[in-house]
């Protein structure tokens, strides 16, 4: 099958396409464009037939395997293909780039050509990190996520866009290079084991014990150093406390349709990265480290919502929301049980739509009032009655509203942390957790309570009307989603179970 | 099929000395005219012509295995895998740097010398990737430089351009002396100066501490001409000062140059095993090699001006392309180690040549030479500003470009001779780099004009050399796998 390809290649060619189009036609036309990966990740989605992990000998969908070239004996491969791990991930991104593109309409009206083709490069990047399966071509992806974003921020950001954007790039760079020395000490260190850069031959001999000695360090120590370097550099890009201080200036300083990628799918492939490599080929360092991982997740869920409940910016509000979300990825992966690990991944693409929906929605109001400020306006409901109704049900999506994607993905890690016999005192971190739900929904409603409830007033000179039905339009899309999500999580849930069930049961 | 005679396998040299005669005659013929047309064009063709044929012997394999290396003039030349693929490499940037000239000396006198001198110093340098012996080695390396003096100084009423040639040639001069005085202490060791014989007489010489000397000055001598440390204080001197096209010159074609004789020279005049009781030059280019990355970086993190920034990332890759004989220890691959220098050599020609011409083009504009005065201009030129960013990244090895992999495989050669501490330096100097260079990408893109910049023109010779310089640099991604064989190949005739 050369659908990745045909998904990675339309996508490209789209880009360009769109790069070189009119100003005045961009929006649509990237819009327009994105529609063929969306449907083509749906095709993928409806006629899934993998099963098992892709790392663990598992059965892939849509595999490909082409020799590209060799170097110094190592093989390196353009190997893609899909497990119940990547795919709902896949499907999120196709998902989010295009209701993203929809609500860039509105704010973006300098260089579209360039911002749209931007977007769909931005695009093909995230889907060949998601479907890669050969370091080389993962870690090409993994780099090129980079370079769109920093113009996307550094271009059309707010006003300190060219700090945050340096500081992004120099940040998730050097975490790069850290978790490359990583990778590549476990690949020296498997020696001649090893014929490629494959991502499943690598984990497979990693958890096969076939490591041997590296310049006089022996494998135990190398498995330690490695998952450590990996661990620190997959974390500056979930992020987790405390390496997250890039997020919040990337994220207030980003143009709305921009955040929504960044929240939406850049963070997951921090903890993606995560999963496959650090839950899965490091599964017993990880295992043996699982208290210090907890604490450092239970820390990000408490530290990030405390951080949140001090902003007075609404989309800084979202952007520390966020880690506090990402913390629970964290704990749920660390868990080592079946809803634990799967209910972190349900996690993932739950919080990619609800914290997408959140920062659309904060944009559509800043889109009308000028502000985002929590003191600066008050009564928005009046003005925006259809925005302001999605924003608050996304609001109480992020609170675990039962019967919405938020609830059954926490729910899930929950569980999967609570029974946990691999993390210590897993009782007593799991109600710490829990804990920060409550600082969430304090601080959500508070917020609403200020900005969209009371009488209206607002303190800048705009008129605020009724937002335009491509504005509300992509909110109602991923409200539906959230929705459907919550009812039948079984739609993802189903899958990243059979793809995680693997790495509970020991060895390959 | 006819066999050609064994000395048409030094043809791409000839042809390149070729076209200087014929520059020189054109020019001879109607000297007052303005001819810069002709002349350029000439150029091109004649360095097409040489750049062909070697293409022609690289596939026919012409010296390469299994058949011996072609040895001309008493050994004193060599034609092989290695001497093809340099002057490939060699002819590929003067055809960049001719068309490009072709407009940034649009009105400029003394066309015809400028012409006929690069092809000169073009023909040296392809010498110098055929020496075979000491002898062979200065001359080529003087053919080389001598040229390069004057290129450097070309623009006669510039005072930055005259003091920079004065410069790089007395620091020239000073390294010749050095190089020169190394070759006769090690021929006073051994009696001979054809390679081969080198190295046979090296391994039961009565004077080791002579012929070590010897060594070490010769290793002077290198450094100059690829500006490594701690001869490297000419090159962002002589870089900014020279018109650009030629700072695109001598620090792409003239350093790859440069390492190709200092492998060959290294390699196969003073094998490890046979001056094993003299020097130890594999720690000795590690040393040189972290500092000289190192240096290098940190100098260019500082630099306000775009084009001296540029000097000083080349005096880096002159560190990395180091590590290909730093990391030649006893138990390396070895042709994969040298290999791994030189496939960066070929991507850094294309990359790194490109943004010199950048450089050219924004001289040509006025735009001025700080990074602030590159603020916003990608809203005048967007295509231009696209390829420069392509080659900055590649620089910086994000994978945008070759120089990703290139990158990737002198990683693996340090790994691969066990000299983890040189796997260290260039991951590190690398993350430090993308810093300095995406400075330059962020006054493009990122910044507002002040307004009073009006783009004049758009020159075609300029712009076509960037594009293709760009084209190579993406190109160099996908269809890394066959240059990395050929380097591979190449390197494994001669370890």
């Amino acid at each position: 099958m050369v659908l990745v390809e045909g998904l990675i290649g339309v996508t490209l060619v789209s880009a360009f396409a769109v790069i070189f189009a009119p100003d005045r036609y961009a929006g649509k036309l990237a819009t327009g464009l994105s529609l063929i990966p969306l449907a083509g990740s749906l095709f993928m989605y409806a006629n899934f037939a993998g099963s098992g992990n892709a790392l663990l000998g598992g059965d892939l969908a849509y595999e490909t395997t082409v020799t590209w070239f060799e170097v110094g004996g190592y093989g390196l491969n353009w190997h893609v293909g899909v497990d119940g791990i990547s795919l709902p991930l896949l499907v999120l991104t196709t998902i989010l780039t295009t209701l993203a593109l929809v609500s860039s309409w509105t704010p973006i009206d300098d260089r579209e050509s360039q911002f749209y083709g931007l977007m769909l490069l931005l695009e093909v990047a995230l889907i060949g990190v998601f479907t890669a399966l050969d370091f080389f071509l993962w870690f090409v992806f993994w780099e090129g996520v980079l370079i769109p974003m920093y113009f996307l921020i550094g271009v059309w950001g707010g006003p300190r866009r060219k700090y945050a954007a340096i500081k992004f790039l120099v940040y998730t760079n050097v975490a790069s290079l850290i978790m490359f020395i990583g990778l590549f000490a476990l690949v020296f260190g498997l020696g001649d084991s090893l014929t490629s850069l494959d991502i499943p031959a690598i984990a497979q001999g990693v958890r096969g014990g076939e490591l041997g000695a590296l310049a006089g360090v022996q494998p135990e120590t190398l498995k330690l150093g490695a998952f450590l370097a990996m661990f620190a550099g997959f974390a500056v890009k979930v992020p987790v406390v405390p390496f997250h201080t890039w997020l919040p200036d990337a994220h207030v300083e980003a143009p709305t349709p921009v955040s929504v990628v960044l929240a939406g799918v850049l963070l997951k492939m921090g903890t993606y990265a995560l999963l496959r490599f650090n839950f899965t080929m490091l599964a017993d360092v990880a295992r043996d480290l699982a208290l210090p991982i907890a604490a450092i997740g239970v820390l990000s869920v408490i530290y990030g919502a405390m951080l949140a409940l001090a902003q007075r910016d609404l989309k800084r509000v979202v952007a520390y929301s966020s880690i506090s979300s990402m913390g629970y990825v964290v704990l749920g992966l660390v868990a080592f049980t079946p809803h634990g690990m799967g209910g972190a991944t349900f996690q993932m693409i739950s919080h990619g739509l609800i914290s997408g929906l959140m920062f659309m929605a904060v944009g559509v109001i800043y889109n009308a009032s000028h502000t985002r400020m929590v003191g600066d306006m008050s009564g928005m409901a009046d003005r925006m009655p259809w925005t302001v109704g999605i924003f608050v049900a996304a609001a109480f999506g992020y609170m675990g509203l039962p019967l919405m994607s938020g609830f059954a993905a926490e729910v899930l890690v929950f569980i999967g942390s609570f029974q946990s016999t691999v993390i210590p005192f897993a009782t007593v971190l799991t109600a710490l957790a829990m804990f920060g739900i409550v600082v969430v929904a304090g601080y959500l409603l508070w917020a609403m309570q200020r900005t969209l409830f009371g009488s209206y007033s607002l303190e800048t000179d705009y008129e605020v009307g009724r937002a335009p039905v491509h504005d509300v339009a992509p909110l109602a899309v991923l409200l539906v989603l959230v929705i459907t999500l919550g009812v039948a999580p079984d739609l993802f849930y189903a899958m990243i179970q059979d793809a995680v069930d693997p790495l509970l049961g020991g060895g390959v | 099929m006819v066999q050609l005679p064994v000395w048409t396998a030094i043809a791409p040299t000839v042809i390149l000395a070729l076209t200087v005669l014929l520059l020189l005659v054109v020019d001879s013929i109607n000297p007052d005219e303005d001819s810069g047309n002709l002349l350029a064009v000439m150029a091109v063709i004649g360095t097409v012509t040489s750049i062909a044929v070697t293409g022609w012997y690289l596939l026919a394999g012409t010296g390469q295995p299994p058949t011996d290396p072609v040895l001309l003039f008493a050994d004193a030349i060599v034609v092989d895998g290695m001497s093809l693929f340099f002057t490939a490499l060699v002819g590929s940037v003067v055809v960049l740097i001719v068309l490009a000239s072709y407009d940034y000396l649009a009105d400029h006198p003394y066309q015809a010398e400028y012409y006929s001198l690069v092809m000169l110093a073009a023909t040296g340098m392809s010498l110098m990737a055929s020496a075979n012996s000491l002898a062979t080695a200065f001359v080529s390396l003087e053919l080389a430089s001598l040229p390069s003096f004057a290129l450097v100084a070309s623009l006669k009423h510039n005072r930055g351009s005259v003091e920079a040639g004065l410069k790089y040639f007395l620091i020239g001069a000073l390294s010749s002396a050095v190089f020169a005085f190394g070759i006769s202490l090690v021929f006073a060791a051994g009696g001979s100066l054809g390679f081969a014989d080198v190295a046979a007489a090296a391994a039961d010489t009565s004077l080791p501490g002579v012929l070590g000397l010897g060594i070490l000055f010769v290793a002077g001598g290198f450094a100059y001409k690829t500006a490594s440390v701690p001869f490297h204080f000419w090159a962002p001197d002589a870089y900014e000062g020279a018109p650009s096209p030629i700072s695109a010159f001598l620090s792409s074609a003239s350093k790859a140059a440069g390492f190709v004789l200092l492998f060959r020279v290294f390699v196969e005049a003073f094998p490890q095993t046979a001056v094993a009781g003299t020097i130890d030059w594999v720690l000795a280019f590690q040393v040189l090699a972290v500092v000289t990355m190192t240096v290098g970086n940190f100098a260019a993190a500082t630099q306000e001006n775009v084009k001296r920034m540029l000097a000083y990332s080349s005096v880096g890759h002159a560190g990395y392309v180091l590590i290909a004989v730093a990391a030649l220890t006893t138990d390396a691959n070895r042709s994969f180690v040298l290999g791994s220098g030189m496939a960066h050599l070929l991507v850094y020609g294309f990359m790194n040549t490109g943004a010199f011409l950048f450089i050219a083009l924004t001289e040509y504009w006025d735009v001025g030479r700080t990074f602030e005065d590159f603020n916003g201009l990608a809203k005048q030129a967007p295509f231009a500003c696209a390829a420069m960013t392509v080659f900055l990244f590649s620089l910086a090895g994000l994978p945008f470009g070759g120089g990703f992999l290139s990158k990737f495989y002198l990683l693996m050669a340090s790994v691969n001779g066990g000299v983890l501490l040189l796997a260290v330096a260039l991951v590190v100097n690398s993350a430090l780099s993308l810093y300095y260079y995406s400075r330059v990408v962020r006054a493009m893109w990122l910044e507002e004009p002040d307004g009073t910049l009006e783009i004049q023109g758009y020159p075609t010779g300029l712009y076509a050399a960037i594009a293709v310089a760009a084209v190579m640099t993406v190109l160099l991604l996908p269809a890394f796998g066959p240059v990395a064989e050929m380097a591979n190949a190449a390197a494994s005739a001669i370890v």
